[in-house]
């Protein structure tokens, strides 16, 4: 089978083998749970709850407050205790609605179920929207916007990024494992605001077992086929799935859809079929528990708001005192200092690891080895790029395609002189960025 | 408030790879062209290794010292020594080996800022700084076995090639290019460990022998090739000190270039220079040229300058 892939790339100890063969445990919160109003780019929800309300599951407790915003939902029912700012994965204080759990779970009513064939594609996407489902696989774009190019009948792709190229991570794996029907509901689902389209579910050949009950599955579609892709991160980065799978290129000022592509991840498909056939809003969420530190490594299926305390509690607590714990996976989710934060709408694993491999490194000078470049999907030169970096020379950045950069960490990875490449090239490209928006 | 963790900028993890394993992996790979070269002429051979890597390492020390920040931990000042032994003859006297180690280390690398920054490779300069200070110390290369010029001396000459005796390394010349077989072994461990690629080596070996092959006078004469690629330094240069990673372009097609240009140096000075030897000259030349190298390959950025779709 011919598989697809891009230039460059890295293949780090992918650690799935913790939880690949864990089914999916439904992880019910304890204490209050914690709705950061902000849990997608673009501007935070605006409460529509005050402090002592009663709110059911299901309940949208937050609503969208311009073009490119979310809504929030309640995961339980109970009394709304505070509304203020509470800590959340990145370190920052992000004003959030804390609900006490009543444990008794009374739903609010669900929207009516909506049918592609029988509902105008604007209803669809309406409803995506009103159901709060951003983009799950980490960065949190509003999904509805995504499916709403100006010119639908120009997209010809609807991938769905089946890669879970990040180590450690198998949520998407299991998912896909044991709920490919809504996935491949979701991506129907999709399919159907495009009448050009054709649907591709773009899955890294190390997921075998995925591949072929995918293929099984959807015999008798004629709009879907299912890709196999090479094993490597960053496989599931956006452009490089996008080069994989259609052979078309993206640089950072281009949208998918500029290439008539549309690419939505699993469990965000998954949410486009529960929000569109049974009317439920975006409330919980696939999250791997896993790493070297855990007692017993798992896949949950969580609440969001739910406590990251009681998901780590749940799989056993530690087993040696972690070094290192992370939201999301190694190459690209945040360390955190603090434990006590909720689970996010983008939060897809909890990686706790017993040695740091970063703290205690000393970078030591760049030889020029070129390892960087070789590895960079981006195809740019990160050594120099630092350099420009750390002589604050932004002229240089930009003229050797510094905004190029996808911040994938392939270079900080494999550089043999332990060298924050990417976290250099990461500062200067906000600095730039911010500079042009003023 | 709870316990507090460390944190840092994603990734979080790295490759277990560091500066210090590529140097000990280097100096693994000249262990054959070593040995060989003790084997070939004697323990004078050790001696001189030794005299050579042991100037560079201390000269290191010492300025780390001065700095206040202790480098020799990365081994690159013994792949440095070592390279500039294998590029010496046996018959030196010792404080010339001694200089050249210090020249190496001090001038060449620590001046400019030490390990990254030399825009030379230090060994080679190193060499053809002896080679021009002390001409005659650096081509003696006359010992109890060895009485007559070296193969590409005495081809030059016009005198018969014994292409068996060249690949072996059993001729004179300095202690570790003699021998292509041994070089190559080393160059093997190299590529695989992924070290080094064949991009520059590949490219120079092959515009070298098409340059010889059109000016070298004997056209495409298959013995007269093989003993221009074995004799002289051709193999060390190509596989250790083309590849340098320092002095050597970062940019692929830049590596092709290089290749290519110390391909045509090097036959030049084979072909019209004074000595029979051009290697060293070529690649700190080539050297030189990488900053330009480096400029006119930029690589297309992925997507840079994309086709949009949709119309």
């Amino acid at each position: 089978m011919a598989t697809f892939t891009f230039t460059g790339g890295i293949h780090p100890y992918d650690g799935k083998d913790l939880t690949k063969d864990k089914p999916i445990k439904t992880v019910l919160p304890k204490g209050e749970l914690v709705y950061p109003l902000s849990q997608h780019i673009g501007a935070p929800a605006t409460p529509i709850v005050k402090k002592g309300d009663k709110v059911l599951v299901g309940q949208k407790i937050a609503e969208a407050s311009a073009f490119v915003s979310a809504p929030v939902y309640a995961s339980v029912s109970g009394i709304v205790k505070a509304i203020e700012p509470r800590r959340v994965v990145t370190g920052e204080s992000v004003m959030s609605i804390v609900v006490e759990n009543d444990d008794r779970y009374e739903e609010a009513e669900y929207m009516p179920p909506l049918y592609p064939g029988k509902n105008t594609a604007e209803e669809i996407i309406e409803r995506i929207k009103e159901a709060g489902i951003v983009g799950m696989g980490g960065a949190g774009f509003p999904t509805f916007i995504k499916l709403s190019p100006k010119k639908p009948q120009k997209i010809e792709y609807v991938i769905a990024n089946c890669a879970e190229c990040e180590p450690y991570l198998t949520s998407d794996y299991r998912r896909m494992l044991e709920e490919p029907d809504k996935l491949i509901d979701g991506l129907k689902i999709s399919l159907s605001l495009f009448p050009k389209a054709h649907g591709i579910l773009a899955v890294e050949d190390n997921k075998r077992d995925c591949i072929e009950l995918l293929k099984k599955l959807i015999k008798d579609e004629k709009r879907i086929s299912v890709k196999a892709l090479k094993t490597k991160y960053p496989q599931g980065s956006e452009r490089q799935l996008i080069y994989a799978t259609t052979g078309r290129k993206i640089n950072h000022t281009m949208l998918p859809a500029d290439v008539g592509c549309v690419v939505n991840n699993v469990d965000t498909l998954v949410a486009i079929h529960s929000a569109v056939t049974e009317g439920r809003p975006l409330m919980e969420r696939i999250v791997t528990v896993t790493g070297d530190a855990i007692r017993m490594p798992c896949n949950f299926k969580v609440r969001i708001g739910t406590n990251y305390r009681e998901l780590i509690e749940e799989a056993g607590g530690f087993r040696v005192n972690p070094a290192k714990v992370v939201s999301g996976g190694p190459m690209m989710g945040f360390a955190l200092f603090d434990l006590d934060v909720p689970t996010t709408k983008t939060a897809s694993a909890l990686l706790a690891l017993s040695k740091d491999d970063v703290s205690n490194m000393k970078p030591t000078a760049c030889i020029k080895c070129g390892r960087c470049v070789e590895v960079c999907p981006g195809r740019v030169l990160p050594n120099k790029l630092m350099e420009a970096a750390l002589h604050d020379d932004a002229e240089t950045f930009l003229k050797l395609n510094g905004m190029e950069c996808c911040e994938c960490g392939c270079c900080s990875y494999s550089c043999p002189a332990k060298r924050p490449l990417t976290q250099t090239i990461k500062s200067m490209r906000k600095l730039q960025l911010a500079k042009k928006k003023k | 408030m709870s316990d507090l963790r460390r944190v840092s900028s994603n990734p979080h993890v790295r490759s277990r790879l560091n500066t210090s394993a590529i140097m000990f992996a280097v100096v693994l790979a000249l262990l054959p062209a070593a040995g060989f070269g003790i084997y070939n002429f004697g323990l004078r051979a050790l001696l001189i290794i030794l005299v050579t890597v042991a100037s560079t390492v201390v000269t290191e020390f010492l300025f780390g010292l001065y700095k206040k920040q202790q480098t020799i931990g990365d081994l690159s000042a013994v792949v440095t020594g070592l390279l500039l032994a294998m590029n010496l003859p046996v018959t030196i006297p010792w404080w010339a080996a001694v200089l050249g180690g210090v020249f190496a280390i001090l001038v060449v690398k620590c001046l400019f800022g030490g390990l990254g920054q030399n825009f030379m490779n230090p060994a080679l300069a190193a060499r053809c700084f002896l080679l021009i200070s002390f001409p005659a110390l650096m081509t003696n290369f006359t010992t109890d076995i060895y009485t007559g010029a070296t193969p590409l001396a005495a081809m030059k000459a016009g005198e018969e090639i014994r292409i068996l005796d060249m690949v072996i390394g059993r001729t004179a010349g300095t202690i570790g290019e003699t021998s292509a077989v041994a070089v190559l072994i080393g160059a093997c461990i190299l590529l695989f460990l992924g070290i080094i690629d064949l991009r520059i080596p590949g490219t120079y070996i092959i515009v070298f022998t098409l340059f010889i092959g059109f000016f070298g006078g004997r056209g495409f004469d298959i013995a007269y090739l093989a003993a221009h690629l074995a004799g002289g330094g051709l193999m060390l240069g190509a596989f250790f000190m083309a590849t340098d990673y320092v002095t050597r372009p970062i940019t692929k097609g830049g590596q092709y270039l290089f290749g290519a240009v110390l391909g045509i140096l090097t036959g030049i000075f084979r072909v019209f220079g004074a000595s029979a030897e051009g290697v060293s000259y070529a690649i700190i030349l080539g050297n030189l040229l990488v900053p330009l190298l480096e400029t006119i390959t930029v690589p297309k950025a992925f997507g840079k300058g994309g086709r949009r779709y949709e119309k």
